[in-house]
């Protein structure tokens, strides 16, 4: 036997044994010396000594223990220190009396439940009174003065999980049952229940009458919650509930303290939890030792609440003495704070810490009695013990933004619905996005929009313009902008240079005229404008900030500037629908077959353009520092401005971010959007992504089942034809041709037929082609 | 039992659901119907299998609600993925009739046809279920943490969450049992199957002549007698507590456990149809009985130490909580079915009988008692009856008609398919207990 110790104390230590199997239950007889732990291949009884487990005598003697020795529950007698009964699994009620001279000290045998005894319980007070629950759905209650039960008890129902008598009722004893019931008895009546009701949703794997008071039984089941039931009403009522994190194996309350009871649980979790029953969400005390399930628990003392004994699966006895156990309040914060969606704000802490501010707006000067009022909290060393852990109620408080404040996200739908991520060249996004921040007072990001069309705009394109500084007609500020004054100089030069090569790129490349003469027009006048940009400071210091990487690589910037239409060039793959076969039984949504159709022609057109210049780009200079910058707003929470961005960029950045934080700021920004209802602008960036998870968002859920209109029966094969009644179901109801493609109907009277025969019909006639009479509508 | 006898089976290949069932005794019960109607709005179809367990309406419907559950509802699978694992779990079991009724639902959602070309063309993560499979297949008692640790926390890519392995496993072995069912009941191809099928058996050769005997008028009264006998026995089990040593007790159980039942002729091999071997790996491996005695072998599976109700549900439904509710929920059911009938006779307590079944089935995948005296299930099932359970949980590819129609030859055939039920859920929850006592220590 190994011993351990860890804190000594006067009388009594925090200390385990090692048994030689696991433990099913554990029971301490009445003086509080000595332990009975039973289980499948153990029943031994330990001597509690000063500093550690002694073992004093091993019950299951004979060379090939019988099954009477395979216990499922141990009771040790609270009346006659001599006599202990155990439950064992083949259905035998087993009593032992440690009085014996010979080693068996087996003094009776009842073999008079068919399956496993799950529970044995003495009589309180009556020396020779014996009840036992079985899985067979009987309880039976013995007299050990005699060979045969004196009674029996039929549940009625299924198996029979804790027995207990009541402490105080001399005649009254409780039952849980794997169904869900707890039943109270007379043991006078084996006849009939007294009252029966339902406490738990699956089994009741135990019960426990409040050592004080009269009433109050506490339930443990599988359903993961312990109740206490106030059993003096008329009504059975349920007075408190504790909701533990897996199902209750053993519930006792603890001696001298009214609220307090101690759990463990069948599976998985392997604690034992002492909870305040008020204070049912976090647990008073946890002793954490045990490496498996902890089988049995049980208080040393009836009279002491500071030692708990438990027995566990991995074969240890322990002793935990309270002082040691784990507070798990200590380490919880006693205040929480949320946001909502909207911008409230909800405040949860202590009362008495949220009413003595408002007694300080009351009665105006009214201070803290002591610093230590303040300190929200537990009174661990206060000496009233009763009340120790008990007073902690908080107080909730909510407080609501005004709508349309500053806290609201109003600045996110707005920049959400106005900014532009496609159809027009890059240049002219990035303004527009830019001017759309600075209306709502973003400047930084106004500026962020600015910086990115200077970086990555095709600057001097051979303007001669640029490098005299001059421009009448532009009104955009570009390159320039940056250069400041001390830099125009150099610019100058290096515009020179870049000509040159601007020049190559652009007799390689004559499809990017139009596109080209649109920005050499907006190129030259930066500098001039610059005085009027408007810039407040903090434009000025976030540009500052950006400029040494700017100037570095400046020279090279025209190579990479030729005016890539922003469309993204290599759309994922069309979408699913395609692939399905044209027979296919559903209808799919227009939405989805025109998005099929339209992004393939057009970007494939693109695409080719794309391969061939771009073998002649550069390397990207400025994309690390706005990889940065990105990730930065996304940090910062903005995902909005890092996806807008990525989205305008497109392929300039996009190989330099990895694809699953790209992956992550999309799916991101679309709940967000979804979240504000903002389908149009969801849908629009769930196109717009080039992640393929991404894209594929929007081809969820376009089936749609349909029934044929003659036999009312799902269509299963084809969208036109009714397999079973082989009618052609969806007939136009213009042309009276089935129709293939597109099926168009309307609502209202659910006639329709094919989208352009409807759409011209309804240009001439509001009624509905069928002849229904249906005024129709098309939008 | 009504003139059973006079009910002719069809001769030519057999149509309807079943080639032991005639149809007509399917089709004419009533209370079904409804769930049916229910089955055939949502799938489109009422399939063989559904309609069989028809003959149990209470049963089915609760099987219905976990199948769906546990294909169509939410779950961490993907519903082709789920598909799959049951194409591999049925050809496990050589059965051809899941595999291709869930091929067809496995393409419908959506799956990826070329790993319908093999195992070895699925993704790598599927492949590790393979041994998983095999286990729970045919040898669960062997599963131990060192399988689920393998699957659940390797340094590789493949790996599975316990969430999603717990709904794989439930898949599997709800899949292994069920083919026992099918095995059990004789369920047909569906019609729209076609293509090389195999049948699971040939139903024409042994089926008319084991009837004809029965038409036998002596063989008919001694069948009367086999009834009364065996409620006789029942009566006396039920109410005669025996007292037995330990020792006895140990030696029933070893007893009941490794008779062998299974006559040489029996264990012929079959060659696989491609459709199904494709999906197979390790072929060879089935079941074997459990050999405590060996030197190597796991000990005997205690049930009072790991039982559904305590344990079992109490990490479903930590892992997957619908799943152990409607799991539970079914268990409960097809414990407590009966209709106090048996043959000809009414208001009889069959509770030992169907208990008898269960701890049979549970005693041949090492799973014991202590409460229960093992010599009660050589007292009440027959030999006929055991080795056709025994085959139908273990070998349910090799179930011949002869073995169903040789045992209980008075009984009715929806009492035939109610031991199915016992069989096919007592094997599930055999196989999950024992995979789940295995993901409980990995988790210890």
């Amino acid at each position: 036997m190994e011993k351990m110790t860890k804190v000594s104390t006067i009388n009594g230590r925090t200390m385990f044994c090692h048994l030689d199997a696991p433990a099913n239950a554990i029971s301490v007889c009445r003086d509080a010396t000595q332990v009975v732990v039973a289980g499948r291949n153990i029943f031994k009884i330990y001597g509690l000594e000063e500093d550690g487990f002694v073992e004093r005598l091993n019950l299951r003697v004979g060379r090939k223990p019988s099954l009477n020795f395979s216990c499922a529950d141990v009771m040790w007698h609270q009346m006659e220190e001599n006599l202990l009964a155990t439950a064992a699994t083949n259905g035998a009620v087993v009593t032992w009396n440690l009085a014996r001279p010979c080693r068996n000290k087996q003094e009776q045998l009842f073999t008079e439940h068919k399956r496993t005894v799950n529970k044995v319980c003495f009589h309180p007070t009556e020396v020779h009174m014996l009840l036992s629950g079985s899985q067979d759905g009987f309880m039976k209650c013995f007299d050990l003065r005699k060979k045969e039960s004196v009674s029996t008890f039929s549940g009625q129902s299924e198996s029979v999980r804790d027995v207990q008598f009541s402490m105080k009722d001399y005649f009254t004893f409780a039952a849980s049952f794997e169904n869900g019931n707890v039943q109270l008895w007379d043991i006078r009546r084996p006849d009939r229940y007294e009252r029966m009701f339902t406490a738990h949703t699956g089994p009741v794997f135990c019960c426990d009458w409040h050592p004080e008071d009269r009433g109050w039984l506490a339930t443990g089941g599988r359903d993961k919650m312990v109740k206490v039931w106030d059993m003096s009403t008329n009504r059975v009522k349920e007075i408190y509930c504790v909701q533990t994190i897996a199902s209750v194996a053993r519930v006792k309350w603890r001696p001298e303290r009214r609220y307090h009871l101690a759990t463990c649980s069948m599976m998985v979790d392997h604690n034992i939890y002492v909870w305040d029953v008020r204070r049912p969400f976090i647990p008073f005390a946890t002793f954490e030792e045990h490496k498996d399930v902890t089988t049995g628990i049980v208080w040393r003392h009836q009279h002491d609440p500071y030692y708990l004994l438990s027995g566990s699966k991995d074969s240890t006895l322990y002793q935990h003495m309270f002082k040691d156990a784990s507070r798990p309040v200590d380490r919880a914060n006693p205040e929480g704070l949320c946001f909502g969606l909207f911008g409230d704000l909800a405040f949860a802490a202590k009362e008495s810490l949220m009413t003595a501010p408002s007694s300080v707006g009351e009665v105006g000067r009214k201070t803290y009695p002591g610093g230590d009022r303040r300190y929200p909290i537990f009174f661990f060393k206060k000496p009233d013990v009763t009340e120790q852990f008990a007073q902690v109620s908080s107080a909730l408080s909510v407080f609501e933004s005004e709508a349309g404040s500053a806290v609201g996200m109003d600045w996110f739908i707005k920049t959400a619905q106005s900014y532009l991520l496609s159809g027009k060249p890059f240049g002219e996004l990035c303004e527009h996005n830019a001017q759309v921040a600075k209306r709502l007072n973003r400047p930084q990001e106004s500026t962020t929009w600015t910086m990115l069309r200077i970086m990555f705009s095709e600057p001097a394109n051979p303007s001669m313009s640029a490098n005299h500084n001059l421009n009448k007609s532009g009104n955009l500020p570009l390159v320039n902008s940056f250069g400041m004054k001390e830099m125009s100089a150099a610019l100058n030069e290096r515009n020179k240079e870049n000509r040159q090569d601007n020049i190559h790129n652009l007799d390689s490349n004559h499809n990017n005229n139009d596109d080209n003469e649109e920005t050499e027009g907006s190129e030259g006048q930066a500098e001039y404008l610059f005085g009027d940009a408007e810039l407040d400071d903090d434009d000025l210091y976030s540009m500052e900030h950006e400029n040494p990487a700017a100037e570095e690589t400046e020279y090279l910037l025209p190579q990479e500037a030729f005016p890539i239409r922003h469309e993204i060039m290599d759309h994922p793959s069309a979408p699913e629908p395609l692939q399905e076969k044209p027979e296919s039984p559903h209808v799919s949504g227009s939405e989805a077959e025109s998005m099929c159709l339209t992004p393939m022609e057009s970007f494939s057109l693109i695409s080719v353009s794309q391969l061939l210049f771009s073998p002649h780009l550069p390397p990207k200079f400025f994309c690390p520092i706005v990889k940065e910058m990105l990730c930065y707003y996304a940090e910062q929470g903005d995902v909005q401005t890092a996806v807008s961005v990525l989205i305008v960029l497109g392929e300039r950045i996009r190989k330099e971010i990895d694809e699953l934080t790209q992956e992550h700021w999309y799916m991101s920004y679309i709940d967000l959007l979804q979240r504000f209802e903002l389908w149009n602008v969801s849908n629009e960036v769930i196109k717009l992504s080039t992640c393929g998870a991404i894209t594929c968002l929007n081809q969820a859920s376009t089936t749609l089942h349909i029934n044929c209109s003659n036999c009312k029966r799902p269509m299963s094969n084809k969208g036109w034809i009714c397999d079973r009644c082989h009618q052609c179901a969806s007939v136009c109801a213009v042309c009276h041709h089935v129709v293939k493609g597109l099926f168009v109907w309307c609502q209202g009277c659910s006639h329709g037929g094919h989208l352009e025969h409807v759409k011209d019909w309804l240009k001439q006639s509001d009624h509905c082609p069928a002849g229904c009479g249906h005024l129709c509508e098309y939008t | 039992m009504k003139e059973e006898g006079d009910v002719d089976i069809p001769q030519t290949l057999p149509s309807g659901p079943s080639a032991f069932i005639p149809v007509e005794e399917i089709l004419e019960e009533g209370p079904a119907q409804e769930m049916m109607s229910e089955a055939l709005l949502s799938d489109g179809r009422v399939d063989h299998v559904t309609m069989a367990m028809g003959l149990h309406s209470s049963y089915l419907a609760c099987f219905l609600r976990t199948q769906h559950a546990l294909l169509q509802l939410d779950g961490p699978l993907p519903l082709s993925w789920r598909y799959f694992i049951i194409i591999l779990a049925s050809a496990r079991h050589q059965c051809s009739y899941l595999v291709q009724h869930h091929t067809a639902a496995f393409l419908f959602a959506g799956g990826d046809e070329t790993w319908l070309r093999g195992l070895h063309c699925a993704p790598p993560k599927i492949q590790r279920l393979q041994t998983l499979n095999k286990l729970l297949a045919h040898r669960p008692w062997i599963i131990t943490q060192e399988h689920i640790q393998e699957l659940v926390c390797p340094g590789a890519e493949a790996r599975w969450s316990l969430a999603e392995l717990i709904q794989a496993v439930v898949l599997m072995s709800h899949t292994h049992s069920l083919v026992s069912f099918v095995s059990g009941c004789g369920i047909l191809p569906e019609p729209a199957q076609s293509g090389d099928q195999v049948q699971p058996c040939s139903p024409t050769e042994s089926c008319c002549s084991v009837r004809d005997e029965a038409k036998n008028q002596q063989e008919w009264s001694e069948a009367v007698n086999e009834v009364q006998l065996l409620m006789e026995k029942m009566r006396m089990v039920q109410h005669l507590g025996e007292e037995f040593t330990q020792e006895e007790m140990v030696t029933r159980f070893e007893r009941a456990r490794t008779e062998s039942l299974l006559e040489p002729a029996d264990v012929q091999h079959s060659v696989l149809p491609d459709c199904v071997s494709r999906f197979v790996v390790d072929a060879d491996f089935t079941y074997q009985d459990f050999s405590p005695r060996g030197e190597q072998a796991p000990p005997t599976m205690r049930a009072q130490d790991y039982s559904w109700e305590d344990h079992g549900f109490s990490l479903m439904n930590r892992l997957y909580g619908e799943m152990a509710q409607l799991l539970d929920e079914k268990f409960q059911v097809v414990c407590a079915l009966t209709y106090h009938t048996m043959a000809m006779h009414s208001d009889v307590d069959t509770s030992t009988l169907r208990k008898a079944i269960w701890n049979y089935i549970h005693c041949i995948y090492g799973i014991r008692y202590d409460d229960y005296n093992y010599g009660d299930v050589n007292q009440l099932l027959e030999r006929s009856l055991k080795v056709y359970v025994k085959t139908v949980a273990c070998h349910p590819e090799k179930t011949t008609p002869k073995m169903y129609f040789s045992f209980w030859r008075q009984f009715r055939h929806s009492e035939k398919v109610h031991v199915n039920l016992l069989v096919m859920e007592a094997r599930l929850q055999a196989a999950l207990l024992y995979a789940l006592r295995a993901i409980t220590r990995y988790m210890t």
